[in-house]
């Protein structure tokens, strides 16, 4: 017999996954804005960081305007005369790396914490989960805001303030899967053998830990996204220098009334077919991880 | 005497964890009840090299308790494991590989995220018994010894039946070279055409391998098959051990007797059908037992005295522990 007929996990999940069609189409607009987003240097006809290549005669021009560059401009331009789809695929990347890095970052220290707690027991359980408690009681975007005020601007700065909102979330989760994996016979066997409880804890509490916690992640790259859109619409977010989708809203926002409405909407929509995307591929593999869903 | 292994009055409290209501009561000067569950109640059991231990009792009595405690996987709140004279548990610590444990439910003892090769080699080369580079022809050789395609080691364990998980389980005990084997309810969860399957790979293997075993069910015909001696366990307490066929044909504790009257019969004489007697009443609760002998309550033969004191364990005849005031005689039972 071959290794194929070894069922693994993955893969009996992706034959579940793919039997919802618009959830694989989520994934595919997923992984397809992701690879415009990376490739946008390649794909537009103008660098909108450039300040150099800006010209204050093309702000503000209808979706179609022919620029001093000599190309259309499809979606328009901006109030810096930057080229519109320039900017929103820069800053669907600058969106999609914050959201994945803090997604990420939060992701393993969240993880660490809330099963180092679940493991510990005693006294360092009860301080570690309070702690958690009291931040979860605070909305996200006032912590990351008081953050970034503190932090100041960059991408390294709103990482962190987004990684300090979220990895809560992470913690609560890693928790509560590792205090109901570890009254399981396969830990107390593994415990029995005797291995260490550290050795424990990563081979087999961890890996089983793992599907509440992709739900999560999937869910908070998203909100991350959000947040950092929101941020910047408030101005705390990224310089001027680099828009980002919510910094593009907010430049277009004084100019909604008077009719250039493709300012503001044209990031938006990417904004919200990004994060509505994802939210779809998070509610297939939550509904997939939910045994009372289940077939 | 040193036996090869010996439990000596082992002691396994439970108790509800203290709130933070409790202390503060406690703190203000009122009388705050500490419930315990004495799980296991003073139990001693020695082993011989190379014997089978049945321990037998209803749901509840403790012996999955003891058992954990024999495995070094719960410290004992008092007393001592030892093999070998060596403790099995220090500080709550396991520190030997040589006692290793078949759980009862194959279906949450395997980790359902590994593959049970490598479940099998997991502990083999922590312990360094089998270097990672031999650890697969090792696994793949215990899958042969327990009856199981070697191919199925990069399988994970939502691919196999009970009968086969068991076997798997067995596998991954034995492959850390243990000399005690201690099987909780081994084949309880499994269907009784499956149960003699496994039963015999666990005598095929004790036989090549010279293994010790403490054999833990509530089903007394397979405790019959497999044991060299049978311990009864109620409510903690060891009421009666001796060697299995005296056990068996002349109980003298009258649990035991009961115990063995509740079999159920499959007879074709129409004289001995009925032959199915219950005991009568309920395990007293564990959290407030009776004064005296815990079988009291429903004991046919229980005496004031029997109400007041609880009968220790004493050695009668042919090796045989009973405690009861009143045992029935065993006399002629050779």
């Amino acid at each position: 017999m071959s290794a194929s007929d070894t069922q693994s996990p993955l893969r009996l999940f992706w034959r579940e996954f793919s039997e919802n069609k618009f959830a694989v189409g989520s994934l595919v607009v997923v992984v397809l804005l992701a690879v415009v987003a990376f490739l946008a240097p390649l794909l537009v006809p103008q660098d909108p960081y450039n300040l150099e290549l800006l010209s204050l005669l093309d702000a503000r021009r209808p979706p179609g305007f022919v620029g001093s560059g000599g190309y259309v401009h499809v979606l328009g331009t901006d109030p810096q005369g930057r080229d519109l789809l320039s900017a929103i695929f820069y800053g669907l990347r600058i969106s999609i790396i914050i959201g994945l890095a803090a997604g990420a970052i939060a992701l393993v220290l969240g993880t660490i914490v809330g099963i180092f707690a679940a493991y510990a027991g005693g006294w360092i359980e009860t301080v570690l989960m309070r702690v958690i408690d009291l931040q979860l009681s605070f909305p996200a975007i006032l912590l990351a805001l008081v953050l970034v005020a503190l932090l100041g601007q960059g991408k390294g700065q709103l990482i962190a303030a987004l990684v300090a909102a979220q990895y809560a979330y992470f913690a609560r989760t890693a928790y509560g899967a590792a205090k109901a994996e570890r009254r399981k016979d396969y830990v107390e066997a593994a415990l029995a053998t005797p291995l260490a409880g550290y050795k424990v804890a990563v081979r087999h509490l961890l890996p089983n830990c793992m599907p509440p916690l992709i739900v999560v992640a999937t869910v908070q790259i998203a909100n991350a996204i959000s947040l950092e859109a929101t941020l910047s619409f408030l101005g705390l977010g990224l310089p001027v220098t680099e828009p980002s989708l919510g910094m593009l809203i907010s430049n277009g926002f004084p100019y909604m009334m008077s009719g250039r409405y493709w300012i503001s909407v044209f990031p938006g929509i990417a904004l919200i077919i990004l994060i509505v995307a994802i939210n779809v591929v998070g509610d297939q593999i939550r509904d997939q991880f939910n045994p009372r869903l289940r077939k | 005497m040193d036996a090869f292994f010996e439990v000596e009055n082992v002691v396994r409290e439970f108790r509800p964890p203290v709130t933070l209501g409790d202390k503060i009561a406690a703190r203000l000067g009122a009388k705050v009840e500490m419930r315990s569950v004495k799980a296991v109640n003073d139990v001693s059991l020695t082993l011989e090299k190379g014997k089978t231990l049945g321990l037998v009792g209803e749901s509840g009595c403790g012996k999955s308790t003891l058992g954990k405690v024999a495995a070094g996987i719960l410290a004992p709140t008092a007393g001592t494991v030892l093999l070998d004279g060596k403790p099995v548990m220090t500080d709550g610590r396991k520190q030997t590989t040589r006692v290793q444990t078949v759980f009862q439910d194959p279906f949450a003892s395997l980790d359902p995220r590994m593959k049970v090769g490598d479940a099998v080699a997991e502990g083999p080369i922590e312990h360094g018994l089998v270097t990672r580079a031999d650890a697969r022809a090792y696994v793949l050789d215990w899958f042969a010894r327990v009856g199981l395609d070697p191919s199925y080691a990069n399988r994970y364990p939502h691919q196999f039946s009970g009968g086969q998980r068991q076997r798997i389980a067995i596998a991954r005990a034995l492959a850390m070279q243990p000399d005690l084997l201690i099987c909780d309810e081994p084949v309880a969860s499994l269907d009784v055409s499956i149960q003699a399957q496994v039963i015999n790979l666990f005598l095929d293997l004790r036989r090549d391998l010279d293994l010790t075993c403490l054999f833990i069910s509530h089903d007394l015909s397979v405790v019959r098959h497999v044991s060299d001696r049978v311990a009864v366990m109620y409510l903690g307490r060891i009421v009666e051990e001796a060697p299995t066929e005296a056990l068996f044909e002349a109980p003298a504790h009258p649990y035991t007797r009961a115990l063995i009257a509740s079999i159920p019969k499959l007879v074709l004489n129409r004289e001995t059908l009925v032959e199915f007697d219950p005991i009568a009443g309920e395990i007293p609760s564990p959290l407030s037992p009776p004064p005296g002998c815990y079988f009291a309550p429903r004991c046919p033969l229980a005496a004031d005295r029997c109400r007041e004191t609880a009968p220790d364990l004493r050695t009668t005849e042919n090796g045989r522990r009973v405690a009861c005031y009143f045992p029935v005689s065993t006399r002629g039972a050779d």
